[in-house]
């Protein structure tokens, strides 16, 4: 058998989705990784589409080593458009960002991408010609402002066949129904009422279509100043406060026009205070928050930290890494955002007080505040389904703006901040303080985040409702179709196959034990449980009336020593916080009930899966999280297969074949950068250091010491 | 138990029951089976006192003193506080405030402990009360310093295991595939007379005889020869382990040493140069010549190639160690923790340590070749290297039982002075020779386990518990700085061992995800994106920073283990009465679907 050989430049094509089209390419482009001193790559095909920047490697044909956990729509060296970060050009060996016209073309492309993978593509060996059309195409497709139907979820949209997963338990929020039944579930129906007042949206256009609001809230107030002033409900607490937002009026000039909406305020407010309401308590969250400008400028620090060139840049950062992390302010914000909702649950929950946030718009930190305090004191928004809903409710539908927050269209930079990252790094400090809580894992808020990036889901890339109801009808284009039908981002199936997705779902979560429905009648002492707190503060303040005197002797005689930097801590938040705070974490966790994140310095981490996931000098060879999470699953497998065998011998009958599943991890081999191990250091070789730091400045004296010097004036007897 | 001394507070799970009385003053508390005792353990005294916890305020209680701990109990249930504090880890205890001081509570003791805790009584201005608890307390806390035994002479605490059965050099070394033809072991050393710090077993190569290493003896600081520490079972590579040699100022030489440590690059057929670690930063090593000790220099040794690994000394360490304790006792530092923690350069130190370690491995492992560790005396960071190297090269001592053959061997044989750096009954707290080191070592064995939460046969308890009774003198496992004067002490015949305790109770110390992997190196990554402080040891006392215990996702773990035993063993029974059907041919019983809903199934 004589097969012909096939020529030398196999052709390689992109595989390309529906509505995709390839812009412009360039061959023999040398993709490469420095390690070690280094580098080592291969050589393929760059190509730009209107979806993404692909890499087509030459010799891909090795398919049998499939990933476990592959994404269907973004593959291994793709980057959609809307993910690029940064675009750097090497001339002669200088860094230069790209951003508009180009006069020279550079040596090699550095692409940053917002999920901080690192690309570098040598372009010494492409023809000049290709290299002009690929670096100035990709530069101009990923970088320069677009129009928002040049979007490719709108390619997508009319190009696709629209098979959407009907069996989503995700709530849109998008129907006066499910409003209703949230209320209903929440119990705030008593109090509060779902509007139409918006259809048409004929109040705001910020607004969605249908909103909840205090019962005792006109139709006239809430159309008098298009929804300003309005407390809108986010969520009821079992005791039956409610947390609230509302956009504020903005600052006036005009003296009587100010005098006007305070006026409208008051009223507001009056209505709202009144019984059957609880008192309220308000929260204007533009001065009790660092600004979104902060968030902006901490987060861009942030992520250069992990945007990382080589190994001897890993190793140059590592030496002053603490003081490196703390310059760029993000985990002290995490904190502030942690400790905000804290205070707000413990308003709601001890305090049994209503909270009001206000923000100009209600749609960037009150989102943030809002779904914090649900995920915190509403076990139902740490499932899957719940969370995906509270998403839906309070960011999607609630209005946050996306498009302008993410940039995706590259209109204004001044709009750009990371609002919703801020929330999924918030939400992973509790996952990783309680494991068993959370029915997601940090995986899933790992490939959730990277989602915001990808243009086939409408999910983030609309401003508002409206804006996405305004944009459906395909009326500018000449299409067929009617209507566009966007997918989702909760059907997950469009990106992963079932066995990717069980790296969503966290093997720890222990479901919610089910009530019987004979059982209803305990409902409410399940409240109650769920208090667990003291009601009254410290009734052992009154019970050790003996030692209240001697404490304030205590106090007085050892401020200035280091216990009194504890009592007398001016930055101590108010007392009554504290209280509750170490109240709570002095018993033991109840996973289904309130949930505290811990905030002291050490707890506050970095999400090391989502930014040190594709670094190689950071991979653990058979170690990290992912090792113990890998001989749970495998237990459990085991478990289950033994669980088949049994019921077959119950029925007796004859086993065919083997049942357990093939074993898909060697749990000890795995590497730490798993599920996302792609990048693989070669090397068995361990990680060294470059550069480490060798002065001590302040400890000369001891450095010069011999380990046996014996100190002359120290205290021999 | 030293680690189940953090305060109770307020916690539902311990003993506060609200109704139970607690005792008056002299009420006979031996008879109080709430006090814990162990055989052997005597009481000495009581007092009524205020603890002055710096995190719940101060606390009405009585504090009961016997000759191996503290041990203190709340008058209130509510929060029910106790202390449970052995004397051997109290480093200093001081007065504070005098007679003519003003309020209650200014007046009293101040007691710094060894474990990043500090403890203070308030006491009544009154009598002598303060003069005999002080007296007492120093007494038992300072036994050395007052011509008394340490508890662990005294202790009768009966163990089903005897942990000085761990550790037999004779066949660690055999389980090394040692003596072979090129190394041999030697007694030369059995009365200690070639060097009073070193083991009367040594392991030299075969070509060496005990004349030549009585000639290098002289060449290395206090005898400390090189000698072998561990030979890698494929490539024949070796550890070897040693102090600086005695260069000085003049840059002497010394044929014996060159040879010697010829010999032992040959001895694994090795043609590339011996690589030689030097512990310290190049400039100590230098600065040492004055003091009569060095380094290899290249002229002298053509053949071997040093390096510096830049660890710093032990006074250095002490100080770093201090600022750790100022930034998370009593209180966290808030503001800014990360600078602060950065500038107690704690975590640096570890990262350079391991660094170092990774370094040694990987010579001996991929390099195949034979390196040489030393410090200046060789038995300070040298310890901390060739004992990482080992527990990075060989899974064996990732086990329990071989974490202790490494501790027994690397540490406490080859001379750590335990007794020198943690100050066992001494009262010399400003004692310059004090210095963290094994804890430090401790440390970069958590962070290892920390990396690879599957390699370790043992848990953290375990590790938290070897550092507890490090202080506590309960056990003669660390006390006494040599071999040689254990022996004279008579430790392993008059006291018990640390590993009687833990091996009589291994399942506590545990690591149930452990999985046995043979001859795999396992390498940390020695950046600081993954060291992190480990808050569960040093901030164990602050009841805001404590973490849950016991760990949810191990708790989980088990409770699938114990499901799948019970179905294994359900499914046996099962079988057997299924067989016994088929003959009988009749119907079946309930279904195991109903177990199934314990399980969850993700897939």
């Amino acid at each position: 058998e004589i097969h012909i050989k096939e020529p030398i430049e196999k052709e390689v094509n992109p595989r390309l989705l529906p509505g995709e089209l390839l812009l412009c390419e360039a061959s023999t482009v040398y993709k490469y990784i420095q390690e070690d001193g280094s580098s080592r790559g291969t050589y393929g095909k760059l190509v730009c589409t209107n979806f993404k920047i692909a890499f087509l490697d030459d010799d891909s044909a090795s398919d049998d080593n499939e990933p476990q956990f592959k994404n269907k729509i973004v593959g291994e060296n793709d980057i959609t458009l809307q993910c690029v970060d940064q675009i750097y050009g090497v001339y002669d060996e200088k860094k230069k960002l790209l951003t508009g016209q180009l006069r020279k073309y550079p040596e090699t492309l550095i692409i940053y991408c917002k999920d901080l993978r690192v690309f570098h593509f040598c372009l010494r060996y492409t023809k000049e010609e290709e290299v002009k059309r690929i670096v100035s195409g990709i530069v101009h497709h990923s970088q320069t402002p677009k129009l928002l139907k040049r979007l490719f979820l709108f390619s997508y949209a009319s190009a696709a066949p629209n098979n959407t997963d009907g069996r989503n338990q995700t709530v849109m929020f998008d129907t006066l129904e499910d409003w209703r039944d949230e209320l209903e579930r929440t119990k705030g129906n008593v109090k509060y009422k779902a509007v139409t007042t918006n259809e048409g949206y004929r109040v705001s256009e910020k607004l969605p279509l249908y909103f909840v609001v205090p019962m005792c809230v006109s139709e006239e107030s809430i159309l008098k100043y298009e929804g300003r002033g309005i407390p809108i409900w986010c969520w009821s607490c079992h005791n039956g406060a409610a947390l609230l937002k509302m956009s504020a009026f903005p600052k006036e000039q005009d003296d009587s026009t100010s005098q006007t909406h305070k006026a409208f305020l008051d009223g507001i407010y009056k209505t709202i205070s009144k019984p059957p309401y609880e008192l309220l308590k308000t929260d204007d969250l533009s001065s009790s928050l660092p600004s979104l400008q902060d968030i902006q400028t901490a987060y861009t620090r942030f992520k250069q930290l992990f945007l990382i060139d080589n190994s001897t840049d890993f190793w140059a950062t590592d030496v002053k890494w603490f003081s490196l992390l703390e310059s760029t302010n993000w985990l002290e914000i995490i904190r502030r955002v942690l400790k905000k909702a804290i205070e707000v649950a413990e308003c709601l929950e001890r305090q049994h007080t209503n909270v009001l946030l206000i923000e100009e718009s209600a749609t960037d930190l009150c989102c943030v505040i809002s779904s914090l305090v649900q995920v915190m004191m509403d076990s139902h928004s740490r499932t899957k389904s719940g969370f995906q809903s509270l998403i839906q409710k309070e960011w999607v539908i609630g209005g946050h703006g996306f498009l302008d927050r993410c940039n995706h269209l590259h209109k204004s930079d001044k709009e750009e901040a990371p609002v919703f990252l801020l929330l999924l790094n918030c939400v992973w400090q509790l996952v990783q303080q309680y494991p068993p809580a959370f029915e997601f894992t940090e995986t899933y808020l790992t490939v959730l985040s990277d989602s915001l990036y990808v243009p086939i889901f409408s999910t983030f890339f609309f401003n508002s409702q409206h804006q996405k109801d305004t944009n459906m009808s395909g009326e500018s284009l000449k299409t067929q179709s009617g209507p566009f039908r966007f997918l989702t981002v909760w059907d997950w199936s469009v990106q992963f196959d079932p066995k990717a997705q069980a790296f969503l779902n966290n093997p720890l979560y222990a479901e919610k034990p089910k009530p019987d429905k004979s059982q209803r009648k305990t409902a409410r002492f399940k409240h109650q449980r769920q208090l667990s707190l003291p009601l009254t503060p410290t009734k052992s303040s009154t019970k050790r009336g003996f030692f209240r005197e001697e404490t304030d002797h205590l106090i007085k005689n050892i401020l200035g020593k280091r216990i009194g930097k504890f009592i007398n801590s001016s930055d101590e938040p108010p007392n009554s916080f504290r209280e509750f705070y170490d109240s709570w974490h002095s018993k033991p966790v109840d996973y289904h009930g309130l949930l505290l994140p811990r905030i002291d310095g050490p707890e506050i981490k970095v999400w090391a899966q989502r930014y040190l996931r594709w670094i190689p000098e950071a991979q653990l060879h058979g170690g990290g999280t992912i090792a113990t999470a890998a001989k749970i699953l495998d237990l459990m497998e085991e478990v289950q297969s033994l669980q088949v065998k049994m019921d077959e011998e119950h029925s007796q009958a004859i086993s065919v074949g083997v049942h357990s599943v093939p074993l898909l991890r060697n749990s000890a081999r795995l590497s730490s950068l798993f599920p996302f191990a792609l990048l693989q250091r070669q090397s068995i070789k361990p990680a060294l250091p470059t550069s480490t730091w060798k002065d001590l400045e302040d400890e000369d004296d001891l450095v010069k010491r011999d380990d046996e010097f014996v100190d002359p004036t120290g205290d021999i007897s | 138990m030293a680690s189940s001394s953090a305060p109770k507070y307020n916690s539902n799970t311990l003993e506060s029951s609200p109704g139970k009385r607690t005792l008056k003053d002299g009420t006979n508390w031996e008879q109080n089976e709430e006090i814990p005792r162990l055989p052997g353990e005597s009481r000495v005294t009581d007092k009524d006192v205020i603890y002055m916890c710096p995190f719940n305020g101060p606390v009405k209680g009585r504090v009961y003193i016997t000759n191996y701990r503290l041990y203190l109990r709340s008058v209130e249930n509510d929060p029910v506080v106790i202390l449970n504090v052995p004397l051997g880890v109290i480093s200093r205890i001081e007065k504070m405030g005098g007679a003519s001081s003003r309020g209650e509570n200014s007046y009293g003791l101040d007691i710094t402990c060894k474990d990043m805790r500090n403890l203070r009584f308030a006491l009544k201005q009154e009598g002598h009360s303060r003069r005999d608890i002080f007296e007492v307390l120093t007494k038992y806390a300072f036994p050395q310093s007052h011509n008394l035994l340490f508890f662990a002479f005294a202790n009768e605490e009966k163990f089903s295991e005897n942990g000085w059965m761990v550790y037999n050099p004779m066949s660690e070394y055999r389980r090394q595939g040692l003596p072979n033809e090129r190394w041999r072991v030697t007694f030369i050393n059995e009365h200690y007379g070639l060097c009073d710090t070193y083991p009367s077993l040594l392991v030299v190569p075969y070509n060496a005889t005990d004349d030549d290493l009585k000639k290098v003896a002289a060449f290395r600081s206090r005898n400390r020869i090189p000698v072998l520490s561990w030979i890698h079972p494929e490539t024949q590579a070796v550890i070897m382990r040693c102090s600086q040699p005695l260069v000085g100022m003049s840059g002497k030489r010394n044929k014996d040493d060159e040879r010697y440590l010829d010999v032992i690059r040959e001895a694994n057929g090795q043609i590339s140069k011996l690589t030689i670690y030097d512990a310290r930063p190049n400039v100590n090593a230098v600065a040492n010549k004055a003091t009569g000790g060095g380094y290899e220099s290249e002229d002298a040794y053509p053949n071997a190639e040093l390096f510096f690994l830049d660890i710093h000394n032990i006074h250095v360490m002490r100080e770093s160690l201090k600022k750790l304790k100022d930034i998370v006792y009593p209180n966290v530092e808030e503001s800014h923790w990360l600078s602060s923690l950065e500038s107690t350069h704690w975590l640096e130190h570890i990262k350079l340590v391991l660094t170092g370690a990774i370094q040694v491995a990987d010579k001996v492992s991929s390099g195949r070749s034979s390196v040489m560790v030393h410090c200046s005396d060789g038995w300070d960071r040298t310890a901390q290297l060739t004992s990482l190297a080992m527990l990075m090269l060989d899974s064996y001592y990732r086990t329990i039982e071989g974490f202790e053959v490494l501790v027994q061997k690397e540490w406490i044989s080859f001379g750590h002075k335990f007794a020198s750096r943690i100050g066992h009954g001494d009262k010399n707290h400003a004692d310059a020779d004090r210095s963290p080191i094994f804890l430090q070592f401790i440390d970069c064995v958590w962070q290892m386990s920390k990396q690879f939460p599957t390699a370790f046969e043992f848990n953290e308890q375990f590790l938290i518990t070897i550092l507890d009774h490090l202080y506590s003198c309960r056990f003669g496992t660390f006390l006494y700085n040599s071999e040689f004067l254990r022996e004279k002490e008579k430790v392993t015949e008059k006291t018990l061992s640390l590993w009687s305790l833990i091996n009589s109770e291994k399942s506590k110390y545990t690591n149930p995800f452990y999985t046995k992997e043979l001859n795999r190196a396992l390498y940390p990554v020695a950046s600081m994106r993954h060291l992190e402080l480990w808050v569960n040891y040093y901030i164990r006392w602050n009841p805001r920073i404590r973490q849950q215990q016991p760990n949810p996702v191990e708790q989980r773990y088990m409770e699938l283990l114990a499901l799948r035993d019970d179905y294994m063993r359900r499914l046996e029974e099962l079988q057997i009465t299924n067989n016994s059907k088929i003959s009988n041919s009749s119907a079946s019983s309930a279904s195991p679907s109903q177990m199934m809903s314990q399980v969850q199934t993700h897939f």
